[in-house]
């Protein structure tokens, strides 16, 4: 064994270039682009738990860029581009494994829906490929494709180069490279507050461990947006909803790509370490309990035996939950917020954990220069009121 | 699974309701009149808070009414459920 260093745990100074809330995956990855893209090193990172801890710590780590429209296909595959470049670009092993990532359809419109969505794909150099009932079998033998099923497999959609990686380790390779590059990251500091200047400017924050100063303050804070907006009095579409997840006992390799189904909704994968992770839709009321309903559970768990009958075997291990903040169009809001100072990242809903590398990406150079990036523009807080909204609910893959 | 207390068929488990969001918000009274922000606002911009919330809830696998409730989203605890044309608790 050889001891690791990963990032200094900072003390906070009482001033600094950027401060970022929020300390997960899209915060880490923020303050790691600002400092090694745009040469920002004074930033601190401010998180109220423990580093990446909330919903860098509970999705199912499924990545892929196949999004209907463009604005979409643009991040997400812009993220990919990063996926694939990132244990380079950072050194660290975060275990990308681009197993595969499969959108079965099972009826006709989903099949239709389905091959539109490839068409469009290819139209914006994303990978896509239409199978049909008996290349899924091929390509994932476990799957039942029986014509007799009440939800019969008519085909899916297949991105190769998406599939997953250990969540885990890119927090702490975005954190440590972060840290190597000057940037503070500050564990335990709940914000509770703005600092606020001339004509209502945020100039940083109150935290459970002093007052912090930002001449920039960036959010990054998932599903607990809203309540620091409500603190400057800004008011967000969003709704923050339980997500939840569930891990089976350890089996055997049985399952080597990513499985997703809308219709009988529910996506799979197996760990290396061997667990089953399951996930589904969100618990439809709000709540901040990072907890759901059993019965959102077990409509998964049928779901999954629906698809593969060899689960029923299996034991169901742990089930958890965290918070997504959802947009009504099911789309992120990255960039200006409206008050000077303040810039907003959330709305990733239940897909941010793929998005992770670019959101950083785009966000820390919204920040920089205070232009939106080209990626982020089409996401602005301004769609609500322009209407241009960019609605990834549809066609596109109900489940993030 | 929640247990939630309809205002008409008392208490029923949660897989029989669908979930309304954000209860008062009212249509415009003066449509005509509405910038776009204000569109924003009435058709996007909610509250989301950690607490108690004010929220619609249909009985849709049930007596198929509506009713509000007031629930605090940090426990998930119902606090009150009351009828469409009773005063807001």
């Amino acid at each position: 064994m050889c001891a690791v260093r990963y990032w200094r745990a900072a003390e906070p100074k009482t001033t600094y270039e950027v401060v970022i809330v929020g300390g997960g995956g899209h915060g880490l990855a923020t303050a790691y682009s600002l400092a090694k893209r745009h040469g920002i090193t004074d930033v601190c990172v401010v998180e109220k738990g423990w580093l990446a801890g909330g919903n860098m710590a509970r999705n199912t780590t499924i990545i892929r860029s196949n999004y209907l429209w463009e604005e979409s296909a643009a991040i997400y595959e812009h993220s990919l581009k990063l996926w694939e470049g990132l244990e380079e670009e950072l050194g660290v092993d975060v275990e990308f494994s681009p197993r595969g990532v499969l959108n079965l359809a099972h009826d006709l419109g989903e099949v239709r829906s389905s091959m539109r969505r490839v068409h469009a794909n290819r139209l914006n150099g994303v990978d896509a490929e239409w199978l049909t009932p008996e290349d899924v079998a091929a390509f994932c033998p476990l799957i039942n494709i029986s014509p007799s099923l009440r939800y019969p497999v008519l085909g899916a959609t297949l991105q190769r180069r998406g599939g997953t990686a250990r969540h885990d380790k890119v927090a702490w390779a975005y954190a440590t490279r972060a840290s190597e590059l000057g940037v503070d990251i500050v564990e335990h500091a709940e914000v509770t507050g703005f600092l606020r200047g001339p004509g209502g400017r945020v100039e940083g924050v109150s935290t459970s461990r002093g007052e912090i100063r930002g001449a920039k303050v960036a959010l990054a804070a998932a599903g607990h947006t809203s309540e620091l907006a409500a603190m400057v009095g800004l008011r967000l579409p969003l709704q923050s909803h339980p997500l939840q997840a569930l891990v089976s006992a350890l089996y055997e390799p049985i399952l080597d790509c990513v499985v997703m189904s809308n219709k009988v909704h529910v996506y799979v994968s197996q760990a290396d370490k061997g667990e089953l992770v399951m996930g589904a839709g969100i618990d439809a009321y709000n709540g901040y309990a990072q907890r759901g309903s059993f019965h959102v559970i077990e409509e998964q768990l049928a779901a999954a035996v629906e698809l593969f009958a060899i689960f029923a075997h299996a034991k169901l291990l742990r089930t958890w939950g965290g918070i997504v903040d959802v947009c009504p169009d099911a789309s992120p809001i990255v960039g200006w917020s409206g008050i000077d100072g303040l810039f907003l990242n959330c709305g990733w809903g239940t897909g941010g954990f793929k998005a992770t590398p670019a959101a950083g990406w785009a966000y820390a150079e919204t920040i920089a220069t205070g232009e939106p990036s080209e990626l982020v523009r089409p996401f602005s807080l301004e769609r609500f009121t322009t209407g241009a909204l960019i609605d990834e609910h549809g066609a596109a893959a109900v489940a993030h | 699974m929640l247990l939630i207390r309809c205002p008409w068929c008392g208490p029923r488990d949660e897989i029989e309701f669908r979930y309304g969001g954000q209860a008062h918000i009212a249509y415009p009274a003066d449509p005509d009149a509405l910038s776009d922000a204000d569109w924003a606002d009435f058709l996007f911009m909610r509250d989301n808070p950690r607490g108690p919330f004010r929220e619609r809830w249909y009985h849709v696998h049930g007596c198929r009414r509506w009713f509000n409730a007031v629930r605090d989203t940090s426990t998930h605890r119902f606090v009150a459920t009351y009828r469409i044309d009773e005063e807001p608790v």
